[in-house]
């Protein structure tokens, strides 16, 4: 007797609270037709600092949404599926191994922003400024310092070091297939030994006790010995901007960062977030604006600290903790993005044959 | 010699308080006993422990000279008959009959023919297919007394089997059971808080109260002859009052409405000055005025049940029912004369 | 005015018990066709037949790991069911609640809680080391078979727990007793009355517990590792990874095909009449602990079910308050252990004023707020569902089966069934945060009919005749009589939602919004970050996520009834 009526009361209220809110977001957007919503659509490891979002959204009276949706893979699945009836204004978080089947897709209308002379060259890939590029990153492999002194191993200074025995068993690696991290290091060794060469080299990882496990958190977290989870293997595929990482979000204050990357010549596959206005935005004054703030100084200075990469702007500097512990490679991998969107499923399949099987 | 089954001085606790405080008593081959007592006086817990359910504190369970301490409840084929039939719901009528039989290990036809001659006995030979969960109430109490019979126990218990039953229909069974009882000849134990039940039933009562038995005797010598006040008030027997032994022979008590004399006491541990409770029986009033136990009455009411009358009374200060074969004149005051052989002493005074 | 009133009735009762099947067919067949649709955009026979030697692995690993899965969580679930259902013992309350957490624990934080015990550097391989004299871990479980068979116990058991000693805990015991007066030894009590009776509670608990197994994704990505991989793994990579779209429809098709199969099965299998309930005061059901072999069996039963269920998220708790610091001290490797509550401190810090940072207290509040939502849905249309089942009509013949779907649906096709489907407002995803608690409903509402479904259909017809010829109407007769009976059930439904609830994340992913955070998304963002501190603070909000729903499913359980005291 005691319980149905609270719960069919409850229910009620549910009902009555769907519909309420349901208005209550109508009722807001229509007492804001005076500023503008600019809807951006991102992954889930996107961050970036409170202010400067409240500094731009007052300076161009606008309120922005952010819509933050799984990985970068699955947001921009989301953003293809929905190009008919797009749900966002602008899409963030576009890498170069996915950039050629995005613009293959259509999704972006270009934009030719006046900041674009500020960006490093190099990492303008789509010459139509459908995509921009707002940040990078670098896959390098990351090794723990401390496991390496105590077994005064030589730090591998070229992919022909980690087949050699010496290192057996001590590499992890992430599922190209399942991890953005796992495809750039794959792209790294096709980028050093070209598509004919590149199986038996893995090959030769595989026998020499390679561990492959499918994410970036579980390589890192649970298998990297640099980490707090204190695993086994004392290298991993991560990010350059991994050690400062440490550094900067250790309990105590580190006079040293614990791991280091291994940023020689190819080694290191470089990671370009783009940012797009999608295709039949009614916001588009509104998106140029915010893609202009993208690129600009104040929000590519915050971009290390909140998202652990690198600015595009070569005119941002870089947080103390970068300059000091962040090692950017000289000479990173980079493939065609064409070549990538076309064999990219056959690289995985083939990779899982040899490595897997 | 005949089969007895023998309980003595079961002790047990329920909840840290005594439940059974040396509960003791034999059944006979062919005599049917009836644990009677208050709901929560522990009877059914009586019955569990013979089962070999559950086991008391101490004291022991014999059957002949057997102690059954050890003997697992499977194997001492004493029949069981539950408060809310335990019938199995996933198995029809026949099945459930069968159920002992089978675990006797007996050949498909001889079950058969032994289902069906108890199920014509219980009068339930047109439900052997049927789902025991679509049988109304009485229908399935015949099928567990079928059940419970079926294997021949050399024992059986009954544990209020009628009680969720209607007026009519527990007549009905009370009688049928009665009869298959003593026409099976063993010792069966029935459990009831029901008087009525247990006066039909019944060869002989076994009453409980604060875990012990208060009285073990017929239901007529229990009735006549109540050992104690509270067995006259579970009874019925309500026209209670204290008193004083002013001498033992002849047998006067002192009470409350003036001094009576007794004559019908067995009791012979009385003493001159021994508080005692008196029961006036509800037959004890006497019409024509005989010259003894002579009381001023006010009479409340007369209640006319066909075969007697109901006579609500005052005497002195109190209030009593008796039951008299033809109405008392009703003029306000009249004098009644009291039965002297029809009045009970217990020594308990309250 | 009477005929109106009887109108008005009817339409009401029409409208209630259609309830259900309009819900799924907007919530759930909707969003599925339009995944659909978008998947079969070329054609499908051609499509099976060139990728008929991708999927074949997949498939048949599914199928075996789900397997193997169940049988293991039944080999351990039914004397842990028996336990919980026949015996009374200090800390049986507290340790049926720790069984339950499990399940709402993120994989990513399992992962870690199973590595920090089994991983080659976990305490067990430590211990066995120093005390067998071993140079090298000698369990090495990670990443095999044996650790997806074994997340997969730790998960799914309370499903199968609470179904079977749900049930075996409403038989009543006085069968058992009848059996044995009638000369049935105790081993033939079981074969004869105790498991016929509980058939129905058991294939329902296999079939749901493998429809888990079936789908799981998390558990086969991280705990398994890249040389396993399943359907839903697979549509996963296909759709989101690939975008393979075609293929993950296939799948996705497949999967539905195979769930709807089971849950015909299911259906088909629990149409066994179930055991009459009458109202009964549980201590006779339950009993103390009596003689060495029941202490035996029910000391080394809480052994093992502390040892799968609690020291894993021990392990957890121990490593979000203590700090590592690992030194090279002559030569050696040396970790350095330390108490400190640093992690939970710096939960509640925005130190770079990140705009999309999760206060601890605003998450909980919102896994919360979404968990009692579901709730509300699930019970309610459970209800309904479980009473038009009950009926066993046509209607109930179609939605028995159905409901079963969503449990088996991956939840990629569902997630992206959502955002193609709802994209106008008021409906919108990106505006709508109860879409959340929606598809967590889609998957809890089986659940409650499952629990309901028994406690309505061996309800004793007397009771409700014996309260309608003394002139109450049919409403007052549920709420005076059903009611009560089966308000445990409504408990225990009500539980098992909010536990789903919590511990979803596949289609939360798609239907998140930064506005409204949980817990699991919050712990997965630390996760995402390399650094001391955001391990320790993933760890610390895991705690927390534990701790919260410990105490809430505690105070679920408490709700005591008249007539039914204590589980």
């Amino acid at each position: 007797m005691k319980f149905l009526k609270p719960i069919i009361i409850f229910s009620c209220l549910t009902i009555i609270l769907v519909a309420c809110s349901s208005g209550g977001n109508q009722s807001k957007t229509s007492s804001e037709k005076q500023s503008h919503v600019l809807t951006v659509m991102t992954h889930d490891s996107f961050a970036v600092s409170e202010n400067l979002i409240t500094k731009f959204e007052s300076e161009n009276n606008a309120k922005i949404k952010f819509i933050l949706s799984g990985d970068a893979g699955t947001a921009l699945n989301r953003a293809i599926l929905t190009k008919n009836s797009p749900q966002a204004d602008i899409f963030f978080g576009l890498d170069n191994t996915f950039l050629s089947r995005a613009l293959s897709e259509g999704i972006f209308e270009p934009y030719q922003s006046p900041i674009i002379p500020d960006l490093t060259p190099s990492l303008l890939l789509d010459q139509s400024y459908r995509a921009l590029p707002v940040d990078y990153g670098d896959v390098c492999i990351n090794y723990d310092k401390l496991f390496f002194e105590k077994n005064k191993l030589r730090i591998p200074s070229s992919f022909n070091d980690l087949p050699l025995p010496e290192y057996k068993g001590l590499l992890v690696v992430e599922n190209p297939a399942t991890s953005s991290p796992g495809l750039a290091f794959l792209m790294a060794t096709i980028g050093e030994f070209g598509e004919d060469g590149y199986l038996d080299y893995w090959k030769s990882l595989s026998e020499n006790g390679l561990v492959v496990v499918n994410d970036w958190e579980t390589a890192y977290y649970t298998n990297f010995s640099g980490s707090s989870g204190r695993g086994a293997q004392p290298m991993v595929v991560s990010y350059g901007s991994s050690p400062p990482a440490e550094v900067i979000f250790a309990e105590t204050e580190l006079l040293d960062a614990p791991t280091a990357s291994i940023t020689a010549p190819n080694m290191c596959f470089r990671q370009i977030e783009f940012v797009g206005i999608l295709k039949g935005t009614k916001e588009r004054e509104l998106a140029e604006k915010f893609i202009d703030f993208m690129l600009d100084i104040p929000f590519q200075e915050d971009v290390p600290l909140q998202m652990f990469v690198f600015p595009a702007n070569k005119n941002a500097s870089l947080p103390v903790q970068f300059e000091k512990y962040a090692q950017i490679p000289a000479q990173p991998a980079l493939l065609n993005p064409e070549l990538i969107s076309q064999n990219r499923e056959k690289w995985i399949q083939d990779w899982t044959v040899i490595v897997l099987r | 010699m005949q089969n007895q089954l023998t309980v003595k001085n079961l002790f047990k606790k329920y909840e840290n308080k005594p439940l059974l405080a040396g509960v003791s008593f034999t059944v006979k081959e062919g005599e049917t006993i009836c644990l009677l007592g208050r709901s929560g006086s522990g009877k059914s817990t009586i019955l569990r422990i013979i089962a070999g359910i559950e086991q008391p504190e101490s004291g022991e369970v014999f059957w002949n000279q057997q102690n059954m301490k050890d003997i697992p409840v499977h194997q001492r084929n004493f029949g069981f008959m539950f408060q809310d039939y335990a019938l199995f719901p996933h198995m029809n009528v026949f099945e459930n009959v069968a159920f002992g039989l089978r675990m006797q290990n007996l050949p498909a036809e001889t079950i058969r023919e032994k289902v069906d001659a108890i199920l014509r006995k219980v009068k339930m030979e047109q439900f052997s297919h049927r789902n025991v969960q679509d049988l109304s109430g009485g229908e399935q109490q015949r099928v567990a007394l079928a059940r419970a019979f079926a294997p021949e126990p050399k024992l059986m218990m009954l544990d209020e089997p009628l009680g969720a039953l209607d007026r009519t229909l527990k007549e009905q069974l009370m009688d049928e059971i009665r009869f298959i009882l003593h026409e099976s000849n063993i010792p069966a134990i029935y459990v009831t808080h029901d008087q009525e039940e247990a006066f039909t039933i019944a060869d002989r009562l076994v009453l409980l109260h604060d875990g012990q038995v208060v009285q073990d005797a017929p239901p007529e010598e229990i009735y006549l002859y109540p050992h104690s006040s509270w067995v006259a008030e579970f009874l019925g027997l309500s026209n209670l009052m204290v008193g004083k032994i002013l001498s033992v022979e002849p047998l006067w008590v002192e009470t409350p409405l003036g001094n009576l004399k007794i004559e019908r006491q067995k009791v012979n541990r009385l003493q001159t000055g021994d508080s005692v409770t008196v029961l006036l029986r509800p037959d004890s009033l006497m019409i024509d005025d005989k010259e003894i136990n002579v009381f001023p009455v006010k009479i409340k009411d007369q209640i006319y049940l066909g075969d007697q009358w109901k006579v609500k009374m005052m005497i002195g200060q109190y209030d009593f029912i008796f039951y008299t074969s033809a109405a008392l004149k009703s003029t306000n005051f009249q004098h009644v004369s009291l039965n002297p052989k029809k009045i009970n002493i217990f020594l308990d005074a309250k | 005015m009477n005929k109106f009133k009887k109108f008005v009735q009817l339409v009401g009762l029409f409208f209630l018990f259609a309830l259900p099947f309009l819900y799924l067919l907007f919530f759930y067949f909707q969003p599925l066709f339009a995944t659909f649709e978008m998947a079969f955009q070329a054609t499908v026979i051609e499509k099976i037949s060139t990728s008929w030697n991708l999927i074949k692995r997949p498939i048949y690993f599914t199928f075996w790991q789900a397997s193997l899965s169940t049988i293991l969580t039944g080999i351990i679930g039914f004397p842990a069911a028996f336990m919980l259902a026949k015996f009374r013992f200090w800390g049986k309350s507290f340790l049926r609640l720790l069984i339950t957490i499990p399940f709402i624990m993120p994989t990513v934080v399992v992962a870690a809680g199973f590595n920090a015990l089994l991983g080659s550097k976990g305490w067990i391989n430590l211990l066995l080391q120093s005390l067998f004299s071993l140079d090298h871990a000698p369990l090495q479980i990670m990443n095999t078979l044996g650790a997806i068979l074994l997340a997969h116990v730790f998960y799914n058991s309370t499903v199968f727990i609470r179904v079977v000693s749900g049930a075996w805990s409403q038989l009543d015991p006085k069968l058992d007793y009848a059996a044995q007066s009638l000369g049935s030894p105790p081993w033939k009590v079981w074969l004869q009355i105790t498991l016929p009776l509980l058939k129905p509670a058991i294939f329902s608990a296999i079939i749901l517990v493998f429809l888990f197994n079936f789908t799981s994704f998390a558990v086969i990505l991280l705990l398994g590792g890249p040389k396993f991989s399943t359907i839903e793994v697979e549509i996963y990579v296909q759709a989101l990874q690939l975008f393979n779209l075609p293929l993950a429809g296939l799948l996705s098709a497949i999967q539905l095909l195979f769930t709807l199969v089971l849950s015909i099965l299911n259906m088909r299998l629990t149409h066994i009449k179930t055991v009459q309930l009458t109202p009964r005061n549980p201590d006779v059901i339950v009993q103390p602990v009596r003689g060495w072999k029941q202490h035996l069996f029910v000391i080394s039963m809480n052994a093992l079910l502390i040892g799968l269920f609690v020291l894993p998220l021990l392990a957890l708790l121990f490593r979000s308050v203590i700090l590592i610091e690992t030194k090279l001290v002559s030569q050696e490797i040396t970790n350095y252990y330390r108490f400190s509550l640093i992690y939970y401190q710096e939960l509640f810090l925005n130190r770079r004023q990140s705009l999309f940072y999760v206060p601890p207290v605003a998450a909980i509040l919102n896994s919360l707020y979404f968990g009692f939502i579901t709730v509300g849905i699930a019970l309610l249309l459970g209800f309904l569902a479980a009473r038009i089942i009950s009926i066993r009509n046509f209607l109930g013949k179609i939605l028995d089966p159905v409901l079963m779907l969503p449990l088996g649906t991956s939840a990629v096709t569902l997630g992206l069934g959502f955002v193609l489907v709802f994209n106008k407002p008021p409906l919108e995803v990106n505006t709508f945060p109860l879409l959340i608690p929606v598809a967590h409903s889609l998957v809890a509402i089986p659940f409650v009919v499952r629990i309901l479904q028994p406690a309505l259909l061996s309800f004793p017809k007397e009771l409700i005749f014996a309260s309608q010829t003394m002139g109450a109407s049919s409403w007052r007769s549920f709420w005076r009589i059903e009611f009560p009976i089966i308000s445990r059930a409504f408990i225990s439904a009500a539980l098992f939602a909010f536990t789903i609830s919590m511990g979803e994340f596949g289609a939360t992913t798609f239907l998140a919004r930064p506005e409204y955070p949980t817990i699991p998304i919050a712990i997965y963002r630390y996760l995402s970050q390399p650094g001391g501190l955001n391990y320790g603070q993933a760890m610390a909000m895991s705690t927390i996520l534990m701790i919260i729903c410990t105490l809430s499913i505690y105070s679920i359980e408490k709700l005591k009834t008249p007539v039914i005291n204590e589980f």
